[in-house]
């Protein structure tokens, strides 16, 4: 029978051929369910995974779609390997969304330079406040931040619908549950004519090269990665554990409020009661795939975009439910966290068994 | 009856509804948190539960056909977080939440050609002279069969638990694998089981939610109660009785909204419908913040991959 026998050492090759390992395996299957579900699986994956490309207006979505999940994924990546599982980043999105967007709405007729800037400080901050809550339950009352991140989301979500559809609701809206459209002033500027790819792409880029800095060189970054590998010897060293929970909680926080705040004042344009397809969740995909590495989540969130636009693409001319993105997700992680026994174990065909 | 017996009769039965999804799915997890194995894909298991559940029951238009393939469907999906997290030692975390996910996608593909059916109801107890009794003949013979079955079944897990060999080995599992092993007792045998029971119990669950307590599919229909369920175990601090507390005092948070509009407080209904979330987390600050207790409680080995070369 197959056991698995210790390595005594992580794999190196193995820590980066798993994603791939785990992308393939995906694809087989796709193909497997396709056939199986009787349709073309060649067509449905030329429509899945090339047809969104192949215009440049496709490959502007794509930097849409993966801007979010790159911001997300980078601040959950750097928190994930400190042990610290912030899985509520959906919520601290919808909260940055709220605070910076609410203050766009305070100025509808300022044609300042500084309304856009103040809204992307107050999307962070009120992401951040969003991630300071499970930060505080934990340090001072030990409460799992899986559970009250996850729970802070159902409330960011429902404290979004309780303002677009009351007092935040447009005027001009028909009774629609939807804010104003932001003004010029506090919209993201778009960067190519006719797409919708705006600065948030380019501050994606610039947080993953700063990300990839603070956990290669500064002090903090090496505090992260020793906390999570080895608790114990973090404490010998005298780093401040309930410090480092904060910062990766408010990293984490932040960074999803600056997405939310792109997401409303970029492609959607207003306050809206659903602002994101599970950006959220999806990250955590993400930054697992990125091998909680920014080059890493990068990589992983442009190919997680295209898991959304793929399923927009098999739902228009598949006429396919645009739940196969969630499967297609759900899948490659399962094969992604089943390849990665391979990092630290290797398989050896034994006869018998010896106890 | 009275007017105001037959109201109290309504908020009875409404916080049994709720609360009897929450039960069956954190029973199970309880079992398998207590073998060491932390599986925080409940709300995924919920969702095919529900699914399963309806679909079959809707196209057989058998409802014990529809409570089985809730119940085996949530199996089937904890059968995969085992096969990860148990055989190829994937990090638990992260494979639950994999599960979820999974689910979440899974049961709204399966259940899209669902949306827009409605079933009767899962019928009540009816037993001839005692289910007609006012007030007490409702409520205590006239529940479906998964609210009998998730009391039953809170009192056979703390029997299991307390009072048996097999329950004993499970908790030693759970407490030290290592120890466990050493002895010669198969640790991963015992926790695909208690795995398999989470899932075979979230699956109950969704069946209760799709079938009985909004007898129809819409997707995502569980809303966090899988999420709540996990929390429910904490606040139980693992122990099996407490659960029924638990549950039953979420149960009534949910309701709270409802019957609150129906009184006129001029509450905005997205206000109330954070109150179960809100509570979850006061709960889980109470109970946590004890930490000594927290600890003490906890099954030592809960989430820790188990090899036996170490």
């Amino acid at each position: 029978m197959l056991r698995l026998e210790p390595r005594g050492r992580q794999s190196t090759a193995m820590i980066y051929a798993s994603p791939v390992i785990a992308v393939a395996l995906t694809l087989i299957t796709g193909i497997v369910i396709f056939a199986a579900i009787g349709v073309d699986p060649v067509t449905a994956l030329v429509t899945f995974f090339v047809e969104p490309l192949g215009t440049p207006y496709g490959l502007a979505e794509l930097a849409v779609k993966a801007s979010p999940l790159v911001l997300i994924g980078t601040g959950l990546a750097l928190g994930f390997r400190a042990n610290v599982w912030n899985i509520g980043a959906e919520g601290q999105f919808t909260l940055g969304a709220i605070a910076g967007g609410g203050l766009g709405l305070l100025f509808p007729e300022s044609e300042s330079p500084l309304v856009l800037p103040a809204m992307i400080l107050a999307g962070i901050a009120g992401g951040m406040a969003w991630a300071a809550i499970p930060a505080w339950l934990k340090t001072r009352f030990n409460a799992n931040e899986i559970l009250t991140s996850l729970m802070l989301t159902y409330v960011a979500q429902y404290l979004l619908g309780y303002l677009v559809h009351g007092p935040w609701r447009s005027p001009e809206g028909y009774n629609f549950p939807e804010t104003r459209m932001f003004s010029a002033a506090a919209s993201l500027p778009v960067l190519v004519e006719g797409t919708r790819l705006n600065v948030g792409a380019v501050v994606a880029l610039v947080v993953v090269a700063v990300g990839w800095l603070v956990l290669a060189r500064a002090l903090v970054g090496f505090q992260l990665r020793v906390v999570g590998l080895a608790p114990r010897a973090a404490r010998f060293a005298g780093f401040d554990g309930t410090r480092l929970v904060w910062l990766a909680m408010l990293i984490g926080g932040g960074l999803a409020g600056l997405a939310g705040l792109f997401e409303v004042a970029g492609p959607i344009g207003q306050l809206i009661p659903a602002i994101s397809p599970g950006y959220g969740f999806t990250a955590i995909i993400v930054a697992f795939m990125g091998r909680l590495h920014p080059v890493g989540v990068l990589l992983a969130g442009l190919l997680l975009a295209l898991s959304y636009l793929g399923g927009e693409a098999a739902q228009i001319s598949l006429g396919m439910p645009s739940a196969v993105t969630g499967i297609f997700q759900g899948v490659l992680l399962f094969y992604l966290l089943g390849c990665d026994v391979l990092i630290l174990y290797r398989p050896r065909l034994r006869r018998e068994a010896p106890a | 009856m009275s007017g105001e017996a037959g109201w109290l009769v309504a908020v009875v039965l409404s916080v049994v509804g709720a609360a009897t999804p929450l039960l069956l799915a954190a029973t199970g997890e309880l079992v398998a948190e207590r073998s060491g194995v932390l599986n925080l894909g409940v709300e995924g298991m919920m969702l095919v539960g529900a699914v399963a559940a309806f679909a079959a029951a809707s196209t057989t238009g058998s409802d014990t056909l529809g409570i089985l393939a809730g119940a085996a469907a949530g199996a089937a999906m904890a059968l995969v977080f085992a096969v990860l997290a148990l055989s190829l030692l994937a990090n638990q975390v992260a494979t639950g939440l994999a599960i979820t996910i999974f689910g979440v996608g899974l049961s709204a593909l399966a259940g899209s050609g669902f949306v827009g059916i409605a079933l009767e109801p899962l019928p009540g107890l009816a037993v001839p002279g005692l289910s007609d009794l006012p007030v007490v003949g409702r409520l205590l013979f006239g529940q479906d069969v998964l609210v009998y079955l998730s009391l039953a079944m809170v009192g056979a897990v703390a029997y299991f638990l307390g009072r048996t060999r097999l329950g004993l080995i499970l908790r030693a599992v759970g407490d030290s694998h290592d120890a466990a092993h050493a002895i010669g007792y198969p640790v991963v045998a015992i926790r695909y089981a208690a795995t398999a029971f989470g899932g075979l119990m979230s699956g109950l669950a969704g069946a209760y939610m799709s079938l009985a307590y909004t007898p129809m599919w819409a997707e995502n229909m569980t809303a966090g109660r899988g999420w709540i369920a996990l929390a429910l175990v904490v606040f139980a601090t693992w122990r099996p009785w407490r659960l029924l507390a638990g549950a039953y005092l979420f149960g009534g948070i949910t309701i709270l909204q409802l019957h609150a509009q129906g009184a006129g407080i001029a509450v905005p209904s997205q206000v109330m419908s954070m109150l179960p979330y809100l509570a979850t987390i006061a709960v889980l600050v109470v109970i946590s913040r004890d930490r000594a207790k927290i600890r003490s409680s906890a099954p030592a080995s809960i989430g820790k991959a188990f090899h036996p070369a170490g």
